[in-house]
């Protein structure tokens, strides 16, 4: 029987004791952060007043990178050394950057593969680096304004950041020496700023419209209950694109060339932007455009003409949260709210689409542009444990299903979007030849049939299967996901109980190797606390292993000569003096050396259970 | 609090080994004990208990996911009973059955030619939804009289509905995208 023991929760060691705890919107344009203070959830401005925190970093001649307005400050003038959008490259591989060009214009180090890095007078940098940069400027903020150190932070992402991505957040907040209780969705985060947790039961839809990205969110709200339903979106579809339409449109009027240069098509973005700004307000606005220095096309364009400009963009937003909605096993009228989120929902043509096709006013009156950070404070202040009454609970899903490489360069689901997390599922699979020994696994992300079509989250080996007809072999996969939507993966052949796991990220993310280095430079405890659970975990092993070699030389030595024996007993007390040791590389290559050493010892102890079986003997248990 | 891993997904919410499920009473008792396990409420614990609550968490939610759709509560109340249905070497025999799958299919696959694609594929959906909860209903007159055999031929063309299913998922997302280039 298998029981599990969990303390009492809620039981915080001192009521008294106010724990900071931050939430932070970091975004691709700009990044916030807020706190609760006497019960009330605010962004924190900076020392000017100044709430929006650019999301640039500025790497000078010397002295330390600067962050923010500074730095934004100096993209005209120093366009190779100040980095914005990075957001776009998080958890990117360098195989990714066509999806990405056009948005960042710098300089990639060319090369080796994985993560990419961009060139500064500083250094290489990497994506994980330069937010680490944006979220130490808001730590420091932050530990400014309320006068202390923060004991953690709750970080907001998109629903649709993959695994990569997430891990990518996580390794620049360790960076910046914070502490993560959780990553959040944004549109989460935004219906807790709602409040609608409170005295309300439904169904509700986040609308979340940002500058380059579309988000939709179907959550169920029930006593304090957040039960994410479904997500879904466009991660290429903002109000940068309403503005192009309406520059494309410019462009025909005064009868601009395609091909424009890259200054002017800039200066028709902005004149695009701000017409449809004053047509929030007015039923008309004037047009200046310049086609040389000095002469000019103006002309006139009405609301009814923009609102045919970005209708066809708005039908995709519309297109998702139907697709949103039948996964969600929701209809629009089941919607009780509809939160919007995001600056592009300040369009009131936006607003009116939206309003008809969930048949109900949707709520615009927090700023779309605080409401995540202020979602995010909440949640924050719930998870340091100073609210200990609060019953709020969220239940959150994984955006894109995950699934495993079969015969063909096909996918199985083995977990499919949508799951409520954590979740842990396993499926069997078997070998394919006779004799195969080792199964290569390959983790995929995503809804489409093909590999190829799909995100690599990881390919990893489970070796030392012991020689069997094909289809005797039975390998069990699970998938284990976390309150965060991370992977791990263990695969394990259940005759003999070979094993082998993977925590997903090297793929685009960073590895450990890099993070370690990255560490050392910065002030943090991050490294030790993690060399600390690295040792602790190779300690585990190393005594699980240790003990199943004791326990199968006890019962068949017999079947190993008196140099096998030596070769296997050597490695097996090479194993334990590393266990005593600190060094938790060193465990983990005794353990290496230790499985590569009785290899042979397992195979016939495998033969020879197979004979038994043969001769009408009982199979063993192993282990 | 502690989570007993062996008891099975009706006795860990509480509820009657039956078919028929109250809804509200799994939700309720879903989110009981998921507000006492989920990893959340360990944000401040060492990692051994935060670990522990994610696989507590995720059992609760396989208890849930399990109980929550029909499909997959019978055959879950099936191998309580011990009755193996091995859907992947074993199929639905039933000859009319079978020919009513065929036409669904054909239909599916027309769907495309038809005036208003979306509309003739939602007016199939709530046709292929009602022959699935008759074949359900059969399944409850079955299994709660105890005729466990009668209630496996019913689960066997469960793997029929859950492909007509995906497949009008499938073609709905296609319409979507054609329509919206």
């Amino acid at each position: 029987m298998a029981l599990l023991q969990i303390s009492e929760p809620g039981m915080s060691p001192d009521p008294h004791l106010h724990r900071l705890a931050v939430g932070i919107d970091l975004g691709t344009t700009n990044s916030l952060v807020a706190t609760v203070r006497n019960g009330v959830a605010e962004t924190l401005p900076d020392e000017k007043g100044r709430h929006l925190m650019p999301s640039v970093v500025h790497y000078p001649d010397q002295g330390p990178p600067q962050v923010g307005q500074e730095a934004r400050g100096y993209s005209a003038l120093d366009p190779l050394n100040t980095l914005s959008s990075v957001k776009r490259l998080m958890g990117r591989g360098v195989s990714d950057l066509k999806t990405v060009a056009g948005h960042v214009p710098y300089d990639f180090v060319p090369g080796d593969g994985g993560v990419p890095r961009i060139r500064t007078r500083q250094g290489d940098v990497t994506p994980v680096e330069v937010s680490g940069e944006i979220l130490k400027a808001l730590r420091a903020r932050a530990e400014a304004s309320l006068g202390g150190e923060l004991e953690g932070a709750v970080i907001t992402v998109p629903a649709y950041f993959d695994d990569a991505q997430r891990q990518a957040t996580k390794d620049a907040a360790r960076l910046a020496g914070m502490n993560v209780y959780r990553l959040l969705n944004e549109p989460t985060a935004a219906a807790i700023a709602y409040g609608l947790d409170k005295g309300q039961e439904g169904v509700i839809a986040v609308f979340d419209l940002g500058g380059g990205t579309f988000d939709i969110s179907i959550l169920r709200l029930n006593k304090g209950v957040f039960e994410v339903l479904a997500t879904g979106g466009d991660s290429a579809l903002g109000g940068d694109d309403f503005d192009r339409a309406i520059a494309g449109w410019m462009m025909q009027e005064a009868g601009i060339e395609g091909d424009t240069g890259h200054h002017r098509m800039r200066q028709l973005m902005m004149d695009a932007c701000a017409v449809k700004e004053a047509l929030s307000e007015r039923e008309e606005a004037r047009l200046k455009v310049a086609l040389s220095d000095s002469d000019y096309w103006s002309g006139c364009i009405t609301c009814e003409q923009m609102n045919c400009l970005i209708d066809p963009l708005i039908n995709k937003t519309l297109a998702a949260c139907r697709r949103a909605l039948r996964d969600a096993k929701v209809k629009p009228e089941d919607i009780l709210d509809v939160v919007m989120v995001g600056g592009s929902t300040r369009v009131p043509r936006v607003r009116e689409r939206v309003g008809e096709f969930f048949g109900r006013a949707p709520r615009v009156d927090i700023d779309p542009d605080k409401v995540v950070a202020v979602g995010a404070a909440l949640q924050a202040d719930i998870l340091a444990g100073n609210k200990p009454g609060d019953e709020m609970l969220l239940l959150d899903v994984i955006p894109l299903s995950l699934g495993i490489e079969t015969m063909g360069g096909l996918v199985e689901h083995i977990i499919p979007r949508n799951t409520t997390i954590p979740v842990s599922r396993a499926q069997e699979f078997t070998t394919f030849k006779d004799g195969q020994n080792a199964m290569a696994l390959h983790v995929i992300q995503g809804e489409r049939d093909l590999v190829d079509h799909n995100r690599s989250l990881a390919r990893f080996t489970l070796s030392g299967i012991p020689s069997m007809v094909a289809g005797a072999a039975r390998v069990r996969v699970t998938y284990q996901v976390d309150a965060d939507g991370l992977l791990s993966v263990n695969a394990r052949e259940m005759v003999s109980g070979v094993q082998s796991s993977i925590e997903v990220k090297p793929s685009y993310g960073l590895t450990d190797n890099e993070i370690e280095t990255m560490l050392t430079d910065s002030r943090s405890h991050a490294q030790e606390d993690m060399l600390a659970r690295r040792l602790r975990e190779q300690q585990v092993e190393a005594d699980r292993v240790l003990e199943a070699l004791d326990s199968a030389l006890g019962a068949d030595s017999e079947l190993l000569s008196q140099d096998e024996l030596k070769d296997i007993r050597d490695a097996r007390e090479q194993l334990a003096a590393a266990r005593e040791g600190e060094d938790h590389e060193a465990i983990a290559l005794a353990i290496k050396g230790l499985e590569r050493a009785s290899e042979d010892f397992v195979a016939r102890r495998m033969d020879q259970s197979v004979r038994k079986a043969m001769s009408g003997h009982r199979v063993e248990e192993f282990e | 609090m502690d989570l007993d891993f062996t008891r099975n997904y009706f006795e860990l919410f509480g509820l009657p080994q039956q078919f028929r499920v109250d809804d509200a009473a799994l939700m309720a008792a879903y989110r009981a004990l998921q507000s006492e396990l989920h990893p959340d409420r360990f944000a401040q614990s060492d990692d051994q208990a935060r670990r522990l609550a994610v696989q507590g968490a995720s059992h609760v939610n396989e208890a849930y996911a399990t109980l929550k759709d029909d499909g997959r509560r019978a055959r879950y109340l099936l191998s309580l009973k011990g009755t193996v249905v091995d859907e992947e070497k074993e199929s639905a025999h039933d000859p009319q059955f079978l020919l009513d799958q065929m036409e669904l299919r054909e239909a599916l696959e027309e769907v495309d030619q038809a005036a208003d694609p979306l509309a003739a594929l939602d007016a199939l959906s709530r046709d292929i939804e009602m022959r699935y909860t008759q074949m359900l209903a059969a399944f409850e007159v079955a299994f709660e009289s105890n005729n466990l055999e009668a209630a496996r031929q019913e689960v066997l063309k469960l793997r029929f509905f859950d492909r007509l299913r995906e497949e009008v998922a499938r073609i709905s997302e296609r319409l979507e995208d054609q329509l919206l280039g």
